[in-house]
């Protein structure tokens, strides 16, 4: 692909890195990522892929932007209330970068959707705000082998955690099972500091770039975690679970379930 | 002694920086290993930053000239993929 003048200018911090250049540009354009949750989370993640010019971006999320949201999901606004939140990030993200080719998934993600819409991509990035779907989407990344960012935040804290199948732990090698509904509380009921996305969904970002030009160490077999009262980032090591029920060496999850748990919106 | 022939010539008269640093990288990057590009600009902070950013890339600087008050000739060998 030759670059036009327009795209050398818009690329042009990132064809001087030695570690980008030219062909990591040409990488970055040609990349398929799927975003869940166009939230807290989804909203940085997709502004910053967008503004690299990652070629193919789609964001699946079934909830209308409301205005408790804008608080932190800083692709929506006031001209968008009421507006699917998919809908209203792709118009964000195309007014940024034209490049980008954004679609729009208006629906939930389940059990049955999921490795569908998950096929094409080559990368997966969770930004959804529920152990159930959270789990769900690390199952399905692991039987299809699609390397998955993972973020979640909560009141003054954020995790990052990268997870490559078949080279590192999955998410169920941390926790076999997702806790029980209701004993951690949600964003609407703990609230959650409308800038603390923002650090965690370009530390998503930053993974995700990374993946895609092939360069650095990814944050795979580690979870990252921000406190931002603290002013700490500290690494907690996840060790390979040989017995995981899912990426370990005699797997008991053979298909995906949906959890009948309630669903939250960050 | 006359000069090696160069593989690649780019002419980037008229463009400014940081363009035509991303010009010069995109020609290089084109270039197999051992290949040489030959730069013409006029910028003149390009002519002391485009030697720079080759030399940290990795790549060698065989000559910077000024042909004429206004004009620079940079002759760049590429020495590793990048």
């Amino acid at each position: 692909m030759e670059f036009t003048e327009e795209q050398l200018k818009r690329y042009s911090r990132h064809i001087i890195l030695p570690e980008v250049g030219g062909k990591g540009q040409q990488k970055i354009s040609a990349a398929k990522v799927l975003i869940v949750g166009a939230g807290g989370l989804g909203c940085p993640v997709g502004y910053y892929l967008a503004a690299a010019g990652v070629g193919t971006l789609a964001l699946v999320d079934n909830d209308a932007v409301e205005l408790s949201n804008l608080q932190r999901q800083i692709a929506h606004s006031v001209k968008t209330l009421g507006v699917n939140k998919a809908d209203s990030a792709k118009k964000t993200f195309e007014a940024l970068n034209p490049d980008v080719n954004v679609i729009a998934i208006k629906e939930r993600i389940n059990s049955k959707n999921i490795l569908e819409l998950i096929k094409d991509y080559d990368i997966v990035v969770d930004g959804t705000d529920n152990f159930p779907t959270r789990y769900l989407i690390n199952d399905a990344c692991v039987m299809l082998k699609k390397p998955l960012v993972s973020g979640a935040i909560l009141r003054f804290e954020g995790q990052v955690t990268t997870i490559l199948p078949g080279d590192g732990p999955c998410y169920r090698c941390l926790f076999e099972e997702p806790p029980p509904a209701g004993l951690v509380p949600s964003c609407q009921e703990a609230g959650v500091l409308g800038v603390l996305p923002g650090v965690i969904g370009a530390l998503q970002a930053t993974e995700v770039l990374k993946l895609i030009i092939g360069k650095g160490k990814p944050l795979k077999g580690q979870l990252l975690i921000y406190d931002a009262l603290g002013v700490n980032f500290r690494k907690v090591k996840i060790p390979k679970n040989s017995d995981c029920p899912i990426c370990g060496e005699n797997p008991k999850i053979k298909e995906l379930s949906d959890s009948p748990e309630q669903y939250c919106s960050i | 002694m006359s000069e090696v022939k160069a593989d690649k010539h780019l002419d980037i008269r008229g463009v400014v920086c940081p363009y035509t640093l991303v010009k010069s990288k995109l020609a290089v990057e084109s270039l197999e290993v051992g290949q040489i590009l030959e730069i013409i600009l006029d910028y003149p902070e390009a002519a002391d930053s485009i030697p720079k950013a080759m030399l940290n890339y990795g790549q060698s600087v065989l000559k910077v000239e000024k042909i004429n008050p206004k004009e620079w000739i940079i002759r760049i060998r590429k020495e590793v993929e990048d």
